[in-house]
């Protein structure tokens, strides 16, 4: 009886041993994985824009919520904007934070577009935010951002 | 590989309509981050970069493509009609291979 417990005793400390190694390795491998993809979205963010800050608003991203195959999401942006010769949408650029290369694709629009809207279809390897930065001609910038929860990533490996 | 574009566009629009033109193409847009399974090499990257629309010689519409792109490159965009014409669209590759589409737009 004794003997029983004991083993049950040293069963249960190695479980919890063991999960708790494993926890801590994959928080650690996150975090610096994530620290990665950041730093790389803000390095390509400053090619597309520069130094300049984007505000909030205009954009408006359209994608599922859940995407169940990541290696093809369907993605519509639009921008608010009159789109006349004096005041339109020059350049659309759609970002995924965690994808290895984090841009998506720019769209260059003119004022014979009508309408500052484009539609694809994206990669993505993991759930993440996909960003789109909108600059317009007179040189102001507007973001948005919708967050997409991926099942099965798409950029192989 | 890659083989004729399809391009979509309404057979008549009226003058200051904005209609949408829908493209795709058939393109493995490969990432340049897998690798052969057999050789354990990295396959290099090729991808369609960029696709410009033009009307009547007049550049519309340009997208600048990267990896993150699914294959098959599907683009659907919008144009206000200014008059009858042509539209031009052109696909370029990672080697400079070109693929082109040429659609009539008549107006009434």
């Amino acid at each position: 009886m004794t003997k029983r417990i004991q083993l049950k005793v040293i069963d249960r400390r190695d479980f919890v041993l063991g999960a708790g190694a494993a926890a801590a390795v994959t928080a650690l491998l996150s975090a610096t994985a994530g620290k990665a993809w950041a730093k790389e979205l803000s390095e390509v963010i400053k090619a597309a824009i520069g130094d300049a800050k984007p505000v909030e608003g205009k954009v408006s991203l359209e994608l599922p919520e859940i995407a169940e195959n990541g290696n093809t999401v369907p993605f519509a942006i639009s921008v608010e904007s009159p789109m006349t010769d004096k005041d339109y949408v020059k350049t659309v650029h759609v970002f995924a934070a965690k994808n290895p290369n984090p841009e998506v694709v720019s769209f260059y629009f003119s004022p014979m577009s009508g309408k500052a809207s484009a539609k694809s279809r994206m990669r993505l390897a993991t759930t993440q935010d996909v960003i789109a930065i909108a600059a317009m001609s007179g040189g102001e910038l507007f973001i948005g951002k919708r967050t997409v929860k991926v099942t099965i990533g798409g950029c192989g490996g | 590989m890659a083989i004729k574009p399809r391009v979509k566009v309404p057979k008549s629009a009226k003058v200051g309509d904005t209609i949408q033109i829908k493209t795709l193409i058939s393109h493995k847009m490969e990432t340049g981050l897998r690798k052969d399974k057999k050789t354990g090499k990295k396959i290099p990257r090729q991808i369609i970069n960029m696709f410009v629309a033009k009307f009547n010689g007049k550049q519309v519409f340009q997208a600048k493509m990267y990896p993150s792109i699914s294959a098959n490159p599907y683009i659907a965009f919008f144009l206000k009609v200014p008059e009858a014409g042509e539209l031009d669209f052109t696909w370029t590759d990672d080697s400079g291979k070109t693929w082109s589409a040429k659609k009539k737009l008549a107006v009434s």
